[in-house]
């Protein structure tokens, strides 16, 4: 079942009448359940594309169909609520709130959605509990390392249990310890809890852990082929 | 979302900026202070005058010389001889004034008193009565502590005696004995008769520095007139105030030949009409004052604007976050809207509490000064409007600082980076 269709996607910025083409003209699908990386050189469109998909920035070209249904025809509360309910988003810069403690940070999205707030608390735990950091709880950001704050980032997306995780550049900012711990949580999410996921980086040995490469080059695809092998952060029971 | 998360949500976003949240609502703070203080000062003194006013009694009228003032530029300098003893004699009779129980005219001038080398300037009221020797005690309630008011024989015979003030004693005569000693009014001696006790202010009466002697002496030989400053006259039942105006009206018309009342060469005013006028001046000046204490809050509400406007820029990126995670834009606009409420709502408070305190504080000093008859008034109704007003600015000045917000795209959580 296909979740995301975009057809002829295009993205041309404007700014003191010089024109940007980010995005010229890209097509592709991602079904259910699916682990998708999209890598590229610096430049190349990647986040303006992810933008697009994960109802963060709107195209200026192309259709682009969301669970079947044209994202245009969405309305300004619908988009709300699958940004909160049907996607989770990953930010290269983490984008946690500043002053505020890890449980809270989590416990945001749930803050616009209808969950019950006897919920909240139990539902955060569980998804901080996810990504390993149950001892971190009660800890502002300003006291996490990189890693940690970037798997507070991923509860977060993780709370309201979406269709579909985007990560831009989730291992950008950090050493390649903490990034293979990332990459466990998100294989882990991928085959145990099904969730689709979309994963921007320009590393080729990052993208090898998902399942199917899309190379985007200025601004349009330049290949789209599933990965040969593998690279498994760790084991996993399919 | 629900409200309360949302209230929740501007509460916490508030205590993050603490110190700017407290310099923010400094503009309103002091304006609802101010409004408070001149509010609660404002009904002190109406209920100091009118006590003054009302010290009288209310069945007292006052019969006044000349017409009634129609303006601040109307002199009303006409007919102020107008009233003379054979007025008082006309509305003694009970066939023209059935329900007066007391008459008595007044005449006052300033002079000077003299003892020995010691002098004092100070104010001589002519009153009393030629038929009952209590009326001004009565009118008053004023009793002599040492020796009596003059009689009302001394009234008729033109009496050189007179009823001194506590103050007006001990500036003549320290601590010697005064009564049955003789001062000199303006040359003239008369003969002490009687001394009030401290006694303080009675309507617009300062007994403690004043002088008290028959009206016809007063007039002969200190004023050297024949005309009286008013008439007091006491109706005997309040139910018949108004049919003694009217019947000390007719009367009096009818001495001074009068046909037409826009001619009338007096006026005739109850305690009623003055209180009525003080409070009408009083509100008025309180009003005055508290719209020229609400530019302050209406400074204060820019002032809020400003700092939203600034709060939401610096603020964009954890808008753009929000509204990333599925925040709508009711609920970014509810977010920064009751920020801006909680604001002046919570400094409208404290506004109230400082003006109440201050105003309490200007009490005490008032108390210390003029005794119980100044009372602490604490305006409940400005509390309620200081604080619906403060919201009311709050949601004003903040509704555009939370619409910016709430157009915010998503996209910005990540662009300013
Ligand atoms: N808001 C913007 N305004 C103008 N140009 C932009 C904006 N965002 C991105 N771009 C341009 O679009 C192109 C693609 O950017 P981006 O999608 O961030 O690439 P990537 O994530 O692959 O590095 C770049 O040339 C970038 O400068
Ligand atoms: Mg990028």
């Amino acid at each position: 079942m296909e979740i995301i269709n975009a057809i002829n996607l295009e993205k041309t910025y404007y700014t003191e009448g010089l024109e940007t083409r980010a995005v010229r003209d890209v097509s592709l699908t991602i079904s259910r359940g699916e682990f998708v990386a999209i890598i590229g050189p610096s430049g190349s469109g990647k986040s303006t594309l992810l933008h697009i998909l994960g109802f963060i920035d709107p195209n200026t070209g192309g259709e682009y169909f969301f669970e079947g249904k044209n994202v245009n025809d969405y309305s300004d509360d619908e988009k709300a609520f699958i940004r909160n309910k049907r996607i989770g988003f990953v930010f290269q810069s983490f984008n946690l709130l500043a002053r505020t403690s890890v449980l809270e940070n989590v416990k945001l999205p749930l803050l616009y959605s209808d969950v019950p707030e006897k919920q909240w608390d139990e539902r955060a735990k569980k998804a901080i509990d996810a990504v390993g950091l149950t001892h971190r709880l009660l800890h502002e950001p300003s006291e996490l390392s990189g890693g940690e704050k970037q798997r507070v980032a991923i509860a977060r997306a993780l709370i309201r249990e979406p269709e579909i995780i985007f990560a831009d550049e989730p291992t950008g900012n950090l050493d390649s310890a903490s990034g293979k711990s990332i990459m466990e949580i998100l294989q882990k999410l991928n085959e145990e809890k099904n969730h689709t996921i979309v994963l921007i980086t320009h590393e080729t040995y990052t993208a090898e852990h998902a399942e199917r490469i899309i190379s985007l080059r200025d601004g349009l695809v330049e290949r789209d082929s599933k990965v040969e092998k593998r690279n498994m952060a760790s084991e996993f029971k399919k | 979302m629900k409200f309360l998360n949302r209230l929740k949500t501007a509460i916490v976003g508030l205590k993050t900026n603490k110190v700017r949240s407290a310099l923010t609502i400094l503009g309103i703070v002091i304006g609802v202070a101010a409004i408070i203080s001149i509010m609660s000062l404002g009904a002190g003194a109406q209920k100091l005058i009118l006590d003054q006013v009302e010290g009288l009694g209310s069945n007292t009228i006052a019969v006044l010389p000349g017409r009634e003032p129609t303006g601040i530029s109307d002199t009303a300098g006409l007919f102020l001889d107008s009233l003379r003893e054979e007025d008082i004699k006309a509305l003694l009779l009970p066939s023209n004034v059935p329900h007066a129980s007391d008459v008595m005219p007044v005449a006052f001038g300033s002079s000077r008193l003299s003892y020995g080398n010691e002098t004092y300037q100070s104010t001589i009221l002519g009153a009393g009565s030629a038929e009952d020797s209590n009326v001004i005690s009565r009118i008053f309630d004023v009793y002599p502590s040492e020796g009596s008011f003059f009689t009302a024989g001394d009234v008729q015979s033109l009496a050189p005696v007179v009823v001194i003030g506590d103050r007006v004693r001990e500036e003549l005569f320290g601590n010697q004995r005064a009564l049955g000693e003789n001062i000199r009014i303006n040359g003239k001696r008369f003969r002490v008769v009687g001394i009030l006790p401290k006694k303080g202010q009675v309507s617009f009466f300062n007994f403690d520095e004043m002088v008290i002697a028959p009206y016809t002496t007063v007039n002969q030989y200190v004023l050297g007139r024949k005309h009286f400053d008013r008439i007091i006259v006491i109706a005997d039942d309040a139910r018949y105030l108004d049919d003694t105006v009217r019947d000390i009206t007719v009367t009096l018309r009818g001495r001074h030949k009068i046909t037409d009342p826009a001619k009338d060469d007096f006026f005739v005013q109850t305690q009623a009409d003055l209180a009525e006028r003080v409070s009408s001046i009083t509100s008025v000046l309180t009003a005055f004052l508290s719209a020229v204490a609400s530019i302050s809050l209406f400074v204060g509400g820019i002032g809020i604007m400003n700092i939203m406007l600034v709060s939401v820029t610096e603020r964009t990126r954890e808008i753009g976050l929000r509204k990333a995670l599925g925040a709508t834009r009711a609920d970014i606009l509810w977010q920064f809207l009751l920020e801006s409420i909680g604001l002046t709502v919570v400094g409208g408070i404290i506004g109230i509490l400082l003006g109440g305190l201050f105003s309490f504080g200007v009490s005490l000093l008032l108390t210390e000064q003029l005794g119980n008859a100044w009372q602490f008034t604490f305006p409940y109704f400005g509390a309620v409007l200081g604080v619906g007003v403060s919201g009311i600015i709050g949601l004003v000045f903040g509704l555009y600082p939370a619409r910016q917000a709430s157009k915010k795209s998503p996209i910005e959580a990540l662009r300013y980076e």
